[in-house]
């Protein structure tokens, strides 16, 4: 069953009008119907990328949370092999909104981390919807500083509304977590590579993404605050989101023209969640490719790479 | 200029302008004791009575920290105005323009450099009365051309935070400044320079999320809020009240999360000391040196 956004009721109507005529024509109810229903499909696939080729950063938002979104756990499946999640910050606990661990990626050794938001109810509450508390961020960082050991590459993904705001977050320094996760993943000789495959909120993505090379997906968002949060700053009503997703320019387009992102990965039309397969096919190869752009680095160069591209930023716009 | 300006001679217009403060009496936010101003100001903005710690304006704790009040300024380097092009309910060039008028400085973020205790240092302070102390490019420029002062100089680096995190109106510029102040705290431990934290209220977001939990030693201000997630959000999160105390410095302490909780009027001789200690090494070569020259 397709879950269709607000936005994209007149691709809905199109859509249920061509299943409606398809239903007929395995009834065989009528000769001519064939021709109409090429006619109706061509119109409603031309719908769907019109709309798409077009979305304002509020739609992008929506579908950057689409529940059939593809998710961390739909990435390691598709790109890695003996993937071996590893558990727990050795210091309090073991945090699943952030899953972490070992595996291959074409062929070779990579660490794996990232925010699961879940699939369903039980999953996005084992997940916290994708929300960590400090124990997700000090296993994200001690991963890194166990892939920086061995010589292994990291690869983020990162999805998540935002880091927990909670009493028990905070008790036990989610601020520092996540800033001693930034400095791990500046400080290591390893490429890493961070991918926005949804959302990227805030510290809580800044923590995992302080990397050699930023991919986002092509209707993906990444944001200071999140468009709620930031209306509820900005206007000081969180009804305003719309205009806050407007104006603090989060969408790949933008900030690959900022300099803040490295590439952005094409959807297919409608939005990942329409073709997963071909969205994770081309995540991998996008994530290929950078590897292969940072494999002649040695380690001093690696560590020089990144600290160079993030004080540049801004500098010149 | 009012026509009676115009007809009233000067020392009597002098006379006539003769400028009042606002509040001659200040209100302690703890225990609502007033609070006589030239007071509040000889005591560092410490209610004398609660021992509540006012918000200290930038020239006067930086006259507090250095010997003699003698320092010299910093420059801050000048960095794109308005990537986004942003307006809320005004616009962020409006804005920039009205906070520059009220504090005279161009963004939130003062340097100094001077001795303190016959200690040399490199001091930063963040301004929460510049739009909430909040960290974008200019901030985040200033903090890591402090830093960058104290390595050339080979002196440890204090920052005294105040913010309420990212400066929403540069986007996903004001995020990037947390790498990139957190790389400079790298370079400053590659340099062996001392990196102190003082933080004061309050100290919350993106800023607590980087550089001001990064320090070598955390020093904060009784009562200062420090924290991630502002109460407001925890609150509408979790559905209850939060605990008396929390976020507060002495509730950051026992957490494990800051060294020491310092008054006000210790301050300096603590930071003097802890610099002392840590630059022991060079300090004596120093004076080894000074005497070889001497002799």
């Amino acid at each position: 069953m397709r879950t269709y956004l607000d936005f994209e009721k007149p691709v809905a109507d199109l859509e249920a009008k061509v299943d409606e005529l398809r239903a007929l024509e395995l009834n065989g109810e009528s000769v001519s119907i064939g021709e109409e229903l090429t006619r109706l499909e061509a119109k409603a696939t031309k719908a769907l990328s019109d709309l798409y080729a077009g979305l304002t950063p509020w739609q992008k938002t929506q579908v950057a949370r689409h529940p059939q979104r593809p998710h961390f756990n739909d990435y390691i499946t598709h790109l890695v092999t003996d993937f071996t999640p590893l558990a727990g910050d050795r210091a309090f606990g073991e945090d699943q909104a952030i899953v972490g661990g070992f595996g291959r990626f074409q062929g070779r050794s990579i660490c794996v981390i990232g925010q699961e938001k879940g699939s369903d109810t039980d999953s996005r509450i084992k997940h916290n919807f994708g929300m960590a508390r400090p124990e997700g961020y000090r296993k994200a960082a001690r991963l890194m500083e166990l892939a920086d050991r061995f010589d292994v590459p990291v690869l983020s993904l990162v999805d998540t509304a935002g880091a927990f705001p909670g009493v028990d977050a905070e008790e036990r320094g989610q601020a520092q977590a996540i800033a001693h996760s930034i400095d791990v993943c500046l400080g290591i000789g390893v490429p890493n590579i961070a991918v926005i495959i949804g959302e990227g909120g805030s510290g809580g993505a800044i923590a995992i993404a302080s990397c050699n090379k930023v991919l986002m997906l092509e209707h993906a968002i990444y944001t200071v605050a999140s468009p709620e949060a930031s209306a509820s700053i900005l206007w000081r009503e969180s009804g305003r989101a719309e205009d806050a997703a407007t104006n603090m320019k989060i969408t790949a387009q933008d900030l690959l023209r900022f300099g803040i992102i490295d590439t952005i990965i094409p959807e297919p039309a409608g939005g990942a969640h329409r073709d997963r397969d071909r969205i994770l096919s081309a995540t991998g190869d996008a994530i290929g490719a950078a590897l292969g752009d940072l494999a002649s680095f040695d380690r001093e160069a690696i560590k020089m790479a990144r600290a160079e591209k993030f004080l540049a930023m801004g500098r010149r716009i | 200029m009012n026509w009676i300006s115009n007809v009233v001679p000067p020392k009597i217009r002098s006379f006539l302008r003769r400028e009042t403060p606002e509040n001659l009496w200040v209100k302690c936010p703890d225990s609502g004791e007033l609070v006589f101003h030239k007071d509040l100001e000889h005591n560092l903005h410490v209610v004398p009575g609660s021992g509540f710690h006012m918000r200290m304006p930038v020239k006067q704790r930086l006259d507090s920290l250095f010997d003699d009040a003698h320092y010299e300024s910093l420059a801050t380097p000048d960095v794109p105005q308005d990537p986004l092009k942003f307006r809320d309910v005004k616009r962020y060039t409006d804005r920039l323009k009205e906070y520059r008028t009220k504090t005279g400085d161009p963004d939130a973020v003062r340097l100094a450099a001077g001795r303190m205790e016959g200690v040399d240092v490199v001091v930063a302070i963040q301004n929460f009365d510049f739009l909430g102390g909040s960290l974008g490019m200019a901030a985040g420029e200033a903090i890591i051309t402090g830093m960058i002062a104290a390595i050339d100089r080979h002196v440890p680096f204090i920052i005294f935070t105040a913010s309420g995190g990212a400066r929403m109106q540069e986007g996903m510029f004001s995020l990037m400044q947390m790498p990139r102040t957190t790389l400079l705290v790298q370079r400053l431990r590659a340099a062996k320079l001392p990196y102190i934290v003082v933080l004061t209220n309050p100290t919350t977001g993106g800023v607590t999320a980087s550089y001001a939990m990064l320090g070598d030693v955390h020093i904060a201000e009784p009562g200062a809020v420090i924290g991630f997630a502002g109460a407001r959000v925890i609150e509408q999160t979790i559905r209850e009240r939060l605990p008396a105390g929390f976020q507060r410095a002495e509730y950051l302490q026992e957490h494990g999360m800051v060294d020491m909780v310092v008054h006000r009027k210790d301050m300096k001789a603590t930071l003097a000391r802890l610099c002392s200690l840590f630059m022991h090494k060079h300090l004596e070569n120093a004076a080894v040196s000074a005497q070889a020259d001497a002799a």
